[in-house]
């Protein structure tokens, strides 16, 4: 979130920079400056103080290097330090909208690069958090089966994903066909080979600190891995219900921000002193505005519509459809009040506009609590920001601490309110049965289609 | 696990001796094996004895070892003839039971967390761990609810508003839980609290999860509830009965009681009773058949035609047997062969489990997860062998055993837009014409 952060001199917590016990050691104020492995007694009970004791006791994890690129730092030699920090953090912000419309245009494979490639950095930044905070960066194995399990999981979601928008791309190649029919089996007896490192892992007196590594990593993949898979759904459901959420959280930030820069007073709350009421009730109503803007800009367009299908025959990612109801003009009332206003009886709207006043809406009541969290785990873990990826913002997941809520609240919303289940899912499902089975289905179907009228009664194979 | 406990002391893990737990983990340089020099260290004024007055007295006489053994004793078998009145009671009985298993694991591992932090008056924190595990109760059973009982939830209007936006109404019960716990964030506390927040979370993943993957196996057959909780009992058992026999190498410096003869011997005769168990069981219409919920009768019915796992067929037996039994082929029920495979993982894979746990509570100084059951320990530290089986379990019924829910999967079918069911209808009806399924008839009706 963009709180005004004084920066003197862009500190930040590195990443996996320097040896931990050595700048824990340089920090000061901290009596345990022994490295973990030589020492005699257990070192469960020095965590286990280190539990109990209040936050004040526990010591700084100190910043690391400044990554600003030397140009910037050229170029804004001149200016006093605050502005030049506000000139970074402006300049960067324009860097990564713009690489994000890069990004969108070139495609809706490479989006889900992207995606997979901020869970990993986002993975690896909450991980070394783990590290520095328990001091665990020499634990044996820990670091291999930390990765593995990510590996794990990704394997275990992708396999569900691909298994159903690559229904025909699959079908055709018989390892694949076994990989997916026995996927869940697979997948299980890898995690379970990784369980059973970690309990064959366990070395006596480091006890704690790695059942502490074991749940700190589970909750960072419960956290950054479903997320992104469920942005990867809402993608292939359409790249419009990718985008505007997204754009909602930003445009909520920068708007809260510019509204509590100029009219802020009231504070929000005493986790993030910077926030004020000014700003979250401004950036609101902007964010409504926006979304809705930017709804109607990009319904018009198939490209970002339609939702994305595998082509067999193209050997790529397709966006090509009808556009559903949702994104055809429809004629709404005004309400009276409204009709005095613009003086007219009806608007022309697409009804998906409607829903991205309630995507809008949660980006901007719910969607800073996630930020919240995340200040509420820096002041924990007393770090500054999740790492220095980027320079004037600190890290990638400090840039997707609100979107955190967000991927899996569009998810619900659109299962809950906008389609069922996932038709290539029920094909892929109905094609695993037993043949007799099939048979039953398709009698079922048959009867309940032509009693609908979908289907002529005289229609023969 | 039966692990050999000396037990001179009852020592408690009861939640509120605060100062207990303090001394505990302020003792230095030692790990919970050296319980006894530690049971005569800390001094514990007040040691809560669960035993009933009733088998203290009748045991009085007896030396303290022995009668912590025999405590050991009544009580299994104790909980063994509990296990037999449940399953006679019925499979809604087994899901009442096997949701207050739940609820006591969750609250034990809950405590213990609170042990550890020093965090028992934290704000709010106790509510927000059980409306936690409310909200992903909730969440789960109407998943369940909502497949196994979908006529009767069709039939009334609140029940089918309720499921259709089931999982929108769960999402915002568990978002009004996290806002509460941003909103309940204390200065100072900011570090205790992520951690029971983080706690709660994984009690949760590991706890409910395995409850309802129970509960989806008991629904598939009563069979795969019973046979798998059966083999790692015995194995607990037989590895114990091994290893006091004939234990001699240690297996794993995490339990120093173990033995590798504990462990080949508790694998061979585990498999060998799923063999029985599984053959005495496939007989019965009431464990084979799948539980339905019946519209007419209000309840629950298991009565069906048994599939083709739980029918008598011929084997051929390989050579090498066949001399030693002097027989060419049996007659076994398929389900046995799947039972070999279950009972292997309870006697290979469930012990890992079993070593999990100990290093839980070797990490956290604790004894036992808590004192409910005497002689035994806390209902966790019965069932966390069995913590890997349901989730084995059901992940081989759905590879192996059956696919996807018909019914479940028409019902998905009919929520679909038209052009989307028009589509799948014409692709499955190719499909079964590639398949050569389709005849002229069929098409006509």
């Amino acid at each position: 979130m963009l709180e005004l952060r004084h920066r003197g001199g862009c500190p930040g917590s590195g990443g996996a920079a320097a040896p931990p016990p050595r700048e824990g050691e340089a920090a000061g104020g901290d009596h345990e400056t022994e490295s973990t492995s030589d020492k005699e007694t257990d070192i469960d009970d020095r965590y286990g103080d280190l539990d109990s004791r209040t936050d004040s006791d526990i010591p700084e994890i100190p910043p690391s290097s400044d990554r600003t690129p030397e140009i910037l730092k050229k170029a804004l030699s001149g200016l006093s330090s605050r502005w030049k920090n506000w000139w970074i953090r402006g300049i960067l912000t324009l860097t990564m909208i713009s690489l994000f419309f890069l990004i969108i245009y070139m495609g809706s494979f490479m989006l889900m690069l992207l995606v997979l490639g901020i869970q990993v950095k986002c993975f690896h930044e909450i991980i070394t958090i783990g590290y520095r905070v328990y001091r665990s960066y020499d634990l044996p194995w820990f670091r291999t089966l930390s990765w593995y399990f990510l590996l794990c999981v990704n394997y275990f979601f992708y396999g569900e994903t691909v298994a159903d928008y690559f229904a025909t791309f699959v079908q055709r190649e018989e390892q694949l066909q076994f990989l997916i029919r026995y996927h869940r089996f697979i997948s299980f007896a890898l995690y379970l080979a990784g369980f059973c490192m970690f309990v064959l892992s366990l070395v006596k007196k480091h006890y704690r600190l790695q059942f502490y590594m074991f749940a700190w990593t589970h909750v960072t993949l419960l956290i950054t891995v479903t997320q992104s898979h469920l942005v990867i759904q809402n993608l292939f459901e359409g790249m419009i219900w990718f985008l505007v959420p997204i754009s909602s959280v930003i445009c909520n930030d920068i708007t809260a921000y510019l509204f509590g820069f100029f009219f802020g007073r009231t504070p929000l709350i005493k986790l993030s002193p910077k926030k004020t009421w000014e700003g979250f009730i401004g950036g609101f109503f902007s964010t409504v505005v926006f979304g809705f803007i930017a709804a109607y800009m990009l319904s018009k367009y198939q490209y970002f519509v339609c939702p994305v299908e595998y082509r067999s025959d193209v050997n790529s990612f397709v966006t090509e459809c009808e556009p559903s109801e949702l994104f055809q003009l429809q004629s709404y009332s005004l309400p009276p009040f409204l009709k005095a206003v613009l003086r007219q009886e009806t608007v022309s709207l697409y009804p998906f506009q409607i829903h991205s006043i309630a995507l809008s809406t949660f980006a901007s009541l719910i969607g800073p609590f996630g930020g919240f969290f995340a200040s509420g785990f820096k002041r924990a873990f007393k770090i500054k920001d999740f790492a220095n990826t980027i320079p004037g913002h600190g890290g990638i997941m400090d840039r997707f601490d609100c979107q955190y809520l967000m991927a899996t609240f569009v998810h619900v919303y659109i299962t809950s309110f906008i389609r069922g289940p996932n038709p290539s899912k029920v094909l892929q499902q109905l094609l695993v049965l037993q043949p007799e089975q099939q048979l039953n289905i398709y009698k079922t179907l048959k009867t309940h289609l032509i009693e609908k009228g979908i289907l002529q009664p005289t229609l023969k194979v | 696990m039966t692990e050999l406990r000396q037990r001179a002391v009852r020592e408690p893990d009861a939640p509120p001796e605060d100062k207990e737990s303090e001394s505990e983990i302020k003792v230095d340089g030692e790990t919970a094996s050296d319980s006894e020099s530690r049971a005569e260290a800390v001094s514990l004024a007040t040691s809560a004895d669960d035993t009933p007055e009733v088998l203290n007295r009748a045991l009085s006489n007896l030396s303290s070892r022995w009668k912590n053994w025999w405590v050991r004793g009544i009580l299994t078998l104790a909980m063994i003839a509990f296990f037999f009145i449940i399953i006679y009671l019925g499979p809604m009985v087994l899901m009442i039971i096997v949701m207050c298993v739940q609820i006591k694991c969750f609250h034990e591992i809950i405590t213990i967390g609170y042990n550890v932090y020093h965090s028992y008056d934290l704000p709010w924190f106790r509510t927000l761990s059980w409306y936690f595990l409310l909200c992903v109760n909730y969440f789960f059973y109407g998943e369940t609810v909502t497949d196994y009982f979908f006529t009767l939830v069709q039939r009334e209007e609140p029940l089918r508003i309720l499921s259709k936006y089931h999982r929108f109404i769960s999402f915002t019960l568990y978002l009004i839980g996290f806002c509460m716990f941003v909103l309940s964030l204390v200065k100072k506390h900011y570090r205790l609290q992520f951690y029971m927040f983080g706690w709660t979370h994984v009690t949760l993943l590991i706890v409910v999860t395995q409850s309802h993957l129970v509960i989806h196996n008991l629904f598939e057959g009563m069979i795969w509830f019973i046979v798998p909780i059966s083999c790692v009992i015995c194995n607990d058992i037989m590895a114990y009965m091994f290893g006091f026999f004939f234990g001699r190498t240690p297996l794993i410096k995490l339990s120093p009681k173990k033995t590798w003869e504990g462990f080949i011997g508790g694998f061979f005769a585990t498999v060998v009773f799923g063999l029985l168990l599984s053959y005495v069981m496939s007989g019965y219409r009431c464990f084979v058949c799948p539980v339905e919920y019946n519209n007419d009768t209000n309840s629950f019915t298991v009565d069906c035609e048994p599939s083709d796992l739980f029918r008598l067929q011929e084997y051929n037996i390989p050579e090498v047997i066949q001399s030693v039994i002097g027989l060419t082929t049996i007659w076994m029920y398929p389900f046995q062969i799947h039972s070999i495979a279950l009972s292997t993982f309870a006697s290979l894979i469930g012990p890992f489990g079993g070593f999990f746990a100990s290093g839980f509570k070797r990490a956290f100084k604790i004894k036992d997860f808590a004192n409910t059951i005497p002689g035994h320990g806390g209902i966790m530290d019965r069932f966390d062998c069995q913590y890997l089986m349901a989730t084995f379990v059901n992940v081989y019924i759905a590879s192996f055993i059956r696919g996807p829910n018909p019914s479940k999967l028409i019902q998905q079918f009919l929520t679909l837009r038209p052009d989307q069911q028009l589509h799948i209808f014409n692709t499955l009806r190719s499909h079964l014409a590639d398949k050569g399924m389709l005849t002229a008839t069929t098409e006509d009706e």
